[in-house]
Formats: C-alpha cells, sequence, structure tokens
C-alpha cells in the first residue's frame, strides 16, 4: 500500500454560497456559450415548414438570456460575498494592493509556467496569481454583461436592460458590440479550459483536495500552514477588536 | 418684400397645389415622424404661418445619392413642395447658377439670414491634405466652417457625413471625417444611411420648420423618430428568424421561401433606420423585400465591418483576414498544446514535486 507521511488537517476554505456561486456560474457559462454559439451560427435547416408552426431560434435566444440574467446577479451576489464571506472570498484576494500578494504571484509564475521552482505556493484559498486572473475575469464578466445587455436593450421593454443601452454608441453601434461580445465568448472559454486543467494539476501535486473543494468546500491543509493562517487570523481578529476599543 | 418670406403654404397655392393636396401632405409628414392626429394640425399651422427655411446645401466628399434620393421622395408634393419651398438658396446639384453666381447666392444666403438658416451637408471632410476636396477655390474644411458659423443648425446627410462612410473606410486615404467630428459648438443631427431615406429625410426638415427645435437624437446623433428600432425588429421576415428557417445560400430553396437573410450577412439586427416601415421609392420595397440582406448603411463604419454576406465581419490588423470564431478556435488550440505540453514537464518533474511518499511496505503484512 501507498501512502503519505504528510500531516494534513482540514480547513473550510469554500463557505455553501461561495461554492453554489461558483456552479451556477460554470452551469451559466455552458448555456451561454453553447446557444451564444448557436445564435451566431443558426445550424441549416433545410425544411420547406411555414414559419408560423416553429419557434425553436426564438427559444434558443429566450434561454440564452435568461441563462444571462441569472449569470448576472450570480455575479452581483459574489461581488456582495466579496465583503461578508470568510477570508478566502474576501475582496483584499482579487485585487493585489499588497506587495505580498505580487511577491506571490511571481512565486507563482516561477514554480507553475516556468517550472523552475518546485515548492508549491502555501496560501490556503486562492494562489495570488490565480486570484489576479480572477479580478480580470470580473472584469470580463462586467463587459460581457454590458454589451449583452446593451444589444438586449433594444428588444426589451423592462427598466433593467435599459440602463446598459447607452454603452452601445460608445462602442460604435451594435456590430461593434457584437463583436466584443463574441470575442469575450472565446476569452471564457479559454479561461474554462486552463482553469479545469490548473485544477487537476494542482490537486495532483499539491495533494490538498483541490477538486473535491468546490464541492464539499474542505481542503487537506499541511498542519504547519494551517497553524500559521491561524494565527494570523486570530491576530487579524485582535487588533480589529483593538481598533474598535479605540 | 426683402423681410416678408411667403410661407410654404403661400408659396404651394402661388404654384396651384391645392389646400387638398397640401394637407395630405402634411398629414402623410405627421404620419411618418409618428406624431398624434393633434400633431397634424401643428404641422400645417407651421406651414401656413411661418415663412420657409433659408437652406444652405453643401456638397463635400460624397457622390450625390443623398439628393438622388431626395428627389424621390414618396409623396409627389414632397419633392416640389421641398425643393421649391425650402427655398434650397445654394445646392449646386439643383441650382441654377453656376460658378460665381451660384458662389454669390451662398454668401448673400449667409449674410441675410445669418443664425438663421439651415445647413445641410452632404459628404464628409478630408483632413489629411484639405486640398482633397475643393469647391470654388476653397477646400471642403473652410467651406464648412464659413458656412457652420451662422447657421442655427446643421443637418448631416448619409453615411459620408454621419460618420464618414466608405472614404473613411480603412485605410482612409484621405483622412475623411464626419461632420460631428469636425465641427463643433452647433446642433448637428445625423440624417444616417447611404442614402437616407427621402422621406425621412422630408420629415426631419418639416420637423424643423414646425416645432422650431431639434428632434430627440439617439446616442450617435440620429432622430429618434426615424432610427429608434432596428431593421430586424420591423423586418417582415422576421417570423423566419424566430423559426430559425434562414436562407443558406442566395440560390436556395429557402431564400425561394423568402426565409430570414440572417446567415448570408443581414446586418438588420445591428441597424436602426425606418426602412422595413417607411421603404423606399415611394414605399415599394426595401433591400430584405428583393432578397438582399440588410448591409447596415445607417451604422458607423459599415464598409470595414464587411463582408456584406458574411455574419461575422472580419478582424483587420492580423495580416490575413479571420473571423473571431477562427481567432478563438487558433488560441484555443494553442492553449490546449501549452497544457499538453505543462503536463508532460509536470510528470517529467513529478518525482521532485511530489517527493514525501512514503516507501511501499510491505513487511507489516
Amino acid at each position: 500500500m501507498k501512502s503519505r507521511k504528510k500531516r494534513l488537517t482540514e480547513v473550510y476554505v469554500w463557505e455553501l454560497p461561495v461554492r453554489i456561486y461558483h456552479w451556477v456560474n460554470a452551469l451559466c457559462i455552458v448555456i451561454l456559450c453553447i446557444t451564444g454559439f448557436i445564435i451566431a451560427d443558426p445550424p441549416a435547416i433545410l425544411n420547406a415548414s411555414e414559419a408560423y408552426f416553429s419557434y425553436w431560434f426564438g427559444v434558443v435566444r429566450f434561454i440564452h438570456f435568461v441563462a444571462a440574467f441569472v449569470f448576472f446577479f450570480n455575479f452581483v451576489f459574489r461581488l456582495y460575498w466579496g465583503f461578508v464571506g470568510n477570508r478566502f472570498a474576501r475582496w483584499t484576494n482579487f485585487i493585489p494592493l499588497k506587495k505580498s500578494q505580487w511577491q506571490e504571484v511571481l512565486e507563482v509564475i516561477k514554480v507553475d509556467i516556468l517550472m523552475i521552482k518546485n515548492k508549491p505556493v502555501e496560501s490556503i484559498g486562492h494562489n495570488a496569481l490565480a486570484s489576479l486572473i480572477y479580478f480580470g475575469t470580473f472584469w470580463a464578466f462586467l463587459l460581457q454583461s454590458i454589451t449583452g445587455f446593451g444589444l438586449y436593450a433594444k428588444m426589451s421593454q423592462s427598466v433593467f436592460p435599459q440602463l446598459f443601452a447607452w454603452t452601445i454608441p460608445l462602442m460604435g453601434g451594435d456590430l461593434m458590440a457584437r463583436q466584443i461580445h463574441h470575442f469575450l465568448m472565446w476569452f471564457f472559454i479559454l479561461f474554462a479550459i486552463v482553469h479545469v486543467y490548473l485544477v487537476f494539476y494542482h490537486d495532483y501535486i499539491e495533494q490538498r483536495g483541490e477538486t473535491s473543494s468546490i464541492i464539499g468546500g474542505w481542503k487537506f491543509i499541511e498542519e504547519d500552514i494551517a497553524d500559521k493562517e491561524e494565527i494570523t487570523e486570530t491576530a487579524e481578529a485582535i487588533t480589529k477588536i483593538a481598533k474598535k476599543n479605540d | 418684400m426683402e423681410n416678408k418670406r411667403p410661407t410654404v403654404y403661400e408659396e404651394c397655392r402661388q404654384k396651384g397645389i391645392s389646400r387638398r393636396d397640401f394637407l395630405k401632405f402634411c398629414t402623410t409628414m405627421a404620419a411618418l415622424m409618428g406624431l398624434e392626429s393633434s400633431g397634424v394640425a401643428q404641422v400645417v399651422n407651421a406651414l401656413e404661418t411661418k415663412p420657409r427655411l433659408p437652406v444652405i446645401w453643401l456638397h463635400l466628399q460624397e457622390c450625390t445619392c443623398c439628393t438622388e434620393s431626395f428627389i424621390r421622395a414618396a409623396h409627389p408634393i414632397v419633392a416640389t413642395l421641398l425643393l421649391d419651398k425650402i427655398s434650397l438658396d445654394y445646392t449646386e446639384t439643383l441650382m441654377a447658377a453656376a460658378g460665381e453666381q451660384a458662389e454669390a447666392a451662398k454668401e448673400e444666403t449667409m449674410k441675410k439670414y445669418y443664425g438663421e438658416y439651415l445647413l445641410m451637408i452632404e459628404g464628409s471632410i478630408p483632413t489629411k491634405d484639405e486640398g482633397y476636396c475643393c469647391v470654388g477655390g476653397k477646400s471642403a474644411l473652410q467651406i464648412t466652417e464659413e458656412a457652420a458659423k451662422g447657421a442655427k443648425a446643421i443637418i448631416a446627410w448619409g453615411n459620408c457625413a454621419c460618420a464618414g462612410c466608405v472614404q473613411a473606410a480603412n485605410p482612409n486615404p484621405t483622412g475623411a471625417k464626419a461632420i460631428h467630428k469636425v465641427i463643433k459648438g452647433k446642433p448637428i443631427i445625423n440624417v444616417q444611411g447611404c442614402p437616407p431615406i427621402a422621406d425621412v429625410m422630408a420629415g426631419v426638415i418639416i420637423y424643423m420648420l414646425t416645432f422650431e427645435r431639434m428632434p430627440q437624437l439617439d446616442g450617435l446623433g440620429r432622430p429618434k423618430m426615424f432610427y429608434s428600432r432596428r431593421v430586424h425588429d420591423s423586418c417582415y421576415r422576421r417570423a423566419n428568424f424566430d423559426a430559425g428557417l434562414f436562407v443558406e445560400s442566395f440560390d436556395d430553396e429557402n431564400a425561394k421561401h423568402g426565409y430570414c437573410l440572417y446567415k448570408v450577412g443581414c446586418k438588420g439586427p445591428s441597424t436602426y433606420n425606418s426602412c422595413g416601415i417607411i421603404k423606399w421609392n415611394e414605399g415599394t420595397s426595401y433591400p430584405i423585400q428583393s432578397g438582399h440582406p440588410c448591409l447596415g448603411c445607417s451604422e458607423e463604419n459599415f464598409w470595414d465591418n464587411s463582408p456584406f454576406y458574411k455574419r461575422m465581419p472580419d478582424v483587420h490588423g492580423f495580416g490575413i483576414e479571420a473571423t473571431a470564431d477562427q481567432i478563438g478556435l487558433a488560441l484555443g488550440t494553442a492553449t490546449a498544446a501549452g497544457i499538453a505540453v505543462h503536463a508532460v514537464a509536470t510528470n517529467i518533474r513529478k518525482k521532485k514535486l511530489i517527493d514525501n511518499e512514503e516507501p511501499e511496505s510491505t513487511s507489516n503484512i
């Protein structure tokens, strides 16, 4: 029997709302990409029926629009959770304002991409590079929502999409917005490919149960790293209370 | 009679147009503008009481298709009325005077009606070298700036004046620019299209005359009453779009059935114009009705968003022409290849990354 001599402890990393957000988001992206491709280039159906009898293309578009609404408000919820969630979900993870975050980005590049260092990065939640990329994806989410709802505004009577309508003239009209929307979809696809691969990769080399953590929320973390994290967490909590008392 | 200009109605009567025809015309115009029925009276009142508008119509870098369209307005009276009655004081194509006389007429209008006249411009302005477009020894830029100074408002006719049209298409050799990019500080109405629909042109003028204010404009400066709806949403083939029935090529069975032209490059879904409602040539037809996809001629950069007969525009600037999907697929393949290499490399250095395995123990069995 093979076994490893690591001493591991379990850490609750991804809270339930974060996990729900993740899977809703993933599902939306899959649906939006598939319906998006169909909308961009509908399959050829050579039948001689009257338009009166079917509405399938309208249905595909309807699914796309519904998924878009879910996607957007799911995203808004995640932004909110960035302010109230646990330390791994906090917005401060995603915006590299501290020098230490940039150092970790370099570190991750050295280990994972350049492969010139072998010791994996210690961070428990997202590593700094991943966080930075997610910060980028949030912008992509936003731009995709703006172009999407901007284009949708003209077909809708409801107020919400109209909030985005003003952005279309800035892009020079619908066609440009459509083009941006289409290009960004490819960003989502590329992101998904790399994202899934890296999850497997990290699971493989770090042995922390990365893949299952987004289902159950728990990660296996080396005891010493988890202890260190707990100490900083407690220290932070104490300073917070101290500040409040001042 | 220098200060008292005749009203449009007075001139109509002089020309022998009956009151009945005059009222018909007013009703048509009100309907085009989307006014409620009480609006008809306002149009009638305006044309009866207000003096005709002095107009200077400039031709810059253009093909005169806007003028050609204009004189083919649906209502026969529109053409006569507008051409005779709004007093086109200066327009090279249609005026009787030529040369020095013509220029003198323009100078006079500019002086006499300073701050009152409407400036209508057909065509773009070359900015790379002003000499690319000169009329009467003056460059397009000079002419426009001079005329714009005393204009009450500027109406930019057609895609040239609104967005540069074909002259401004990549690589834009003359540095052609739209009027609103060159002239600042004047109200400018972009009456888009290549050319705009004649009745739309007439409608904008009558609106200005009736209400003496700018019509509501959209984000790209187009009057909302004519450009607020997508060609797609007012298209009679729309049901085929929703049913997923598309023309695959111009000679197929689907084309004969009159299915949606989406897949052969119709830009209707991203184009704002009244083609589907007002139509062309006395309401006879419009491109989609005759089986041709919309080119999107009332949108900016419609030439660069080519090819006309494909859904997705090509992306320029890569040396080769490619669509978003081709670029995306190439990047996707590159990513997959990168991942494969990375996975192999990871397994090569596996021992270094994962070196904490206990040796397989057989002793305790």
